[in-house]
């Protein structure tokens, strides 16, 4: 089970505003500081690991940029949004965060209140109101790539790609 | 119970006799484009072994020219890739430099029933071809080229039936303008698209629309093949390839109709294009910085021909850049040819070299604090082509040539010799 404190994001959240154009190529570390810079400044600095992201409608939605890695990155435990966009699911299952499809979920919750997130029972619940919804089970071969940390590992493990040698910056 | 185009190709290529919305496909990938963003030092991994390099097409279009150091090492690190693994399918910085979108276009690399991926979410464009295109994530994209095989969560189809002929000044863009206008997106939704008026869409129409699929947030956008299409991949597709006709009883979530004949020239206002389209008329008057023709969806031939028309013996307004860039140097060379690019020349515009520049606020024409730009572009949203103070309105490229020529956004009938 997860537990944190929720952050609220509603509709069509783009990945522009996660990964903007002028960190596209940036580092990491530059991506991670600029999330959600154009609708939220500031927010990087506030939000605290182990914190949860409720999303509306088609979280995610627009470029194949690793959005999913930096809030991977910025320490967020999982994403939940009544739903996700299929490029930004893609990348989560690739980059390893947990982000799970929960209708409903944007409405139940006001921003700061606590979520418990269960992936065995796929319920989520707001401490504060005690309300309990349902999410939409995520296929188990998609689940065990996220938990395990994403795409890379596998391909390597098959000698496929070369361990990842220190980063340019 | 029957099957949509999508769910055909789907199921054919994951070995399975029948795929429905719900189900996780694996598939075998036929052909995959690697930009030159996929050999950034940021992100690029050493790949061992390829699944197989026939199937691969490397595109630079991105960071084309080099605008920078990092970019000039990417290039340089993509060469050495592409001599590696004897990859035949390069298109470098040169004659036959090009959006990937456009280069697969024009080179066969799109074929129907294909299974088509790339790590730019706006390769839905080869939908046109009636294929399965859909933009993956580049790790997606690792995995891809050296395994070959790839996933896709099959979701539902939403069907467009295709009636009647554009109006003369109205482009395949304004269509894209009224569905997510109307119907807002299509999240996790496929898109098909046939109808009795389909013959009436040229390739290049297909091309703007299939593209735009993006931002309909659609999984795989697809068009039905037709006479026409079999004429474009004539000479063009080198292997041979079977057409997929969805089934009779094929079940769609919901099925409308377009009539092309009650289109208008339509404007998306900026920041977002769902549900967010008015009347060029509603808008009129907007003073504008920036002028912007090009793009996957929008620097086609005859997006430069319909600019061409518009601008033809008029000048650029004073204070507004026009950017004119060719979707790829061969689509260059024919509108010089055809007259096109020095019209625009002439009027003032500048045209750059084939590359997706201005459209991801990259380089040749980034926006600055509190700029307003037109653009006839993939995407209007904030900070996307610069700034993210400025304001970005998305239109026709007929409509963006009007605009350049007045302004301020303006009906691009009044330049065409129709009523507003
Ligand atoms: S032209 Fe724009 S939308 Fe198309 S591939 Fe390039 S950056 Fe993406």
């Amino acid at each position: 089970m997860i537990a944190g404190r929720t952050w609220s994001f509603g509709d069509n959240i783009n990945t522009d505003l996660m990964v903007p154009g002028q960190v596209l190529y940036a580092s990491e570390e530059e991506q991670k500081r600029a999330v959600f810079f154009a609708n939220r400044p500031g927010w990087v600095d506030e939000v605290k690991t182990g914190d949860i992201i409720i999303g509306g409608h088609n979280f995610g939605m627009g470029s194949s940029r690793p959005a999913a890695r930096s809030l991977r990155n910025l320490g967020i435990a999982c994403l939940v949004a009544d739903t996700i966009n299929s490029l930004f699911f893609r990348n989560a299952v690739n980059f390893g965060f947990l982000s799970i499809s929960c209708p409903g979920v944007h409405a139940a919750f006001t921003e700061g209140q606590e979520a418990e997130v269960c992936i065995e029972t796929w319920t989520v619940k707001n401490r504060a109101t005690g309300q309990v919804l349902k999410a939409d089970p995520i296929p188990p071969t998609l689940l065990t790539l996220m938990l395990e940390g994403g795409i890379y590992p596998s391909l390597e493990r098959a000698g496929l790609l070369a361990p990842k040698v220190a980063k340019a910056k | 119970m029957g099957m949509t185009i999508i769910e055909k190709i789907l199921a054919r290529a994951s070995g399975q006799a029948k795929v429905s919305p719900g189900d996780l496909a694996v598939v075998e990938v036929d052909s995959v484009l690697m930009l030159d963003t996929n050999f950034l030092a940021v992100q690029r991994r050493e790949v061992l072994k390829l699944h197989d390099p026939d199937k691969i097409a490397v595109i630079y279009d991105h960071l084309v020219p080099p605008p920078d150091r990092a970019a000039a090492d990417a290039h340089a690190n993509g060469r050495e890739f592409v001599k590696k693994f004897g990859i035949k399918r390069f298109h470098d910085v040169g004659p036959d430099q090009g959006i990937s979108h456009v280069i697969a276009a024009e080179n066969g690399y799109a074929l129907p029933s294909m299974v088509l991926v790339c790590s730019d979410s706006h390769t839905c464009a080869g939908g046109a071809f009636n294929c399965a295109a859909r933009g993956i994530g580049f790790p997606d994209l690792m995995y891809v080229i050296t395994t070959g095989k790839t996933w896709f969560q099959v979701g539902g189809t939403v069907r467009y039936d295709i009636t009647g002929k554009l109006p003369h000044g109205v482009a395949a863009k304004d269509v894209f303008l009224h569905l997510a206008g109307t119907y807002g997106n299509h999240a996790n939704q496929n898109v098909e698209i046939g109808g009795p008026g389909l013959a009436n869409l040229t390739i290049n129409a297909r091309r703007t629309l299939a593209a735009m699929g993006a931002e309909l947030s659609a999984d795989f956008i697809t068009f039905e093949h037709d006479a026409v299409l079999e004429d474009y991949l004539k000479g063009r597709a080198k292997q041979p390839f079977t057409p997929v006709a969805p089934d009779q009883d094929a079940v769609y979530v919901t099925r409308r109709t377009v009539d092309l004949s009650a289109m208008k020239p339509l404007v998306a206002l900026p920041d977002s294009v769902i549900s967010n389209s008015a009347p060029v008329g509603d808008v009129a008057g907007t003073a504008i910085h920036q002028a912007f023709i090009g793009s996957c969806a929008n620097g086609t031939l005859e997006d430069l021909e319909a600019a061409a028309a518009v601008v033809n013996g008029r000048k650029v307004a004073a204070g507004v850049r026009l950017l004119v860039t060719p979707g790829s140097q061969a689509i260059y060379r024919a509108a010089l040819k055809a007259g096109y690019i020095e019209k625009l020349m002439d009027a003032g515009a500048v045209v750059t070299p084939a590359t997706c520049g201005a459209c991801f606020g990259g380089h040749m024409g980034v926006l600055g604090p509190n700029e307003t730009c037109i653009t006839s572009s993939t995407r209007n949203f904030k900070g996307r082509m610069g700034d993210a103070s400025a304001k970005i309105y998305m239109a026709s490229s007929a409509t963006v040539a009007a605009s350049a020529i007045a302004g301020t956004i303006v009906h691009p009938g009044e330049f065409l010799g129709d009523a507003p």
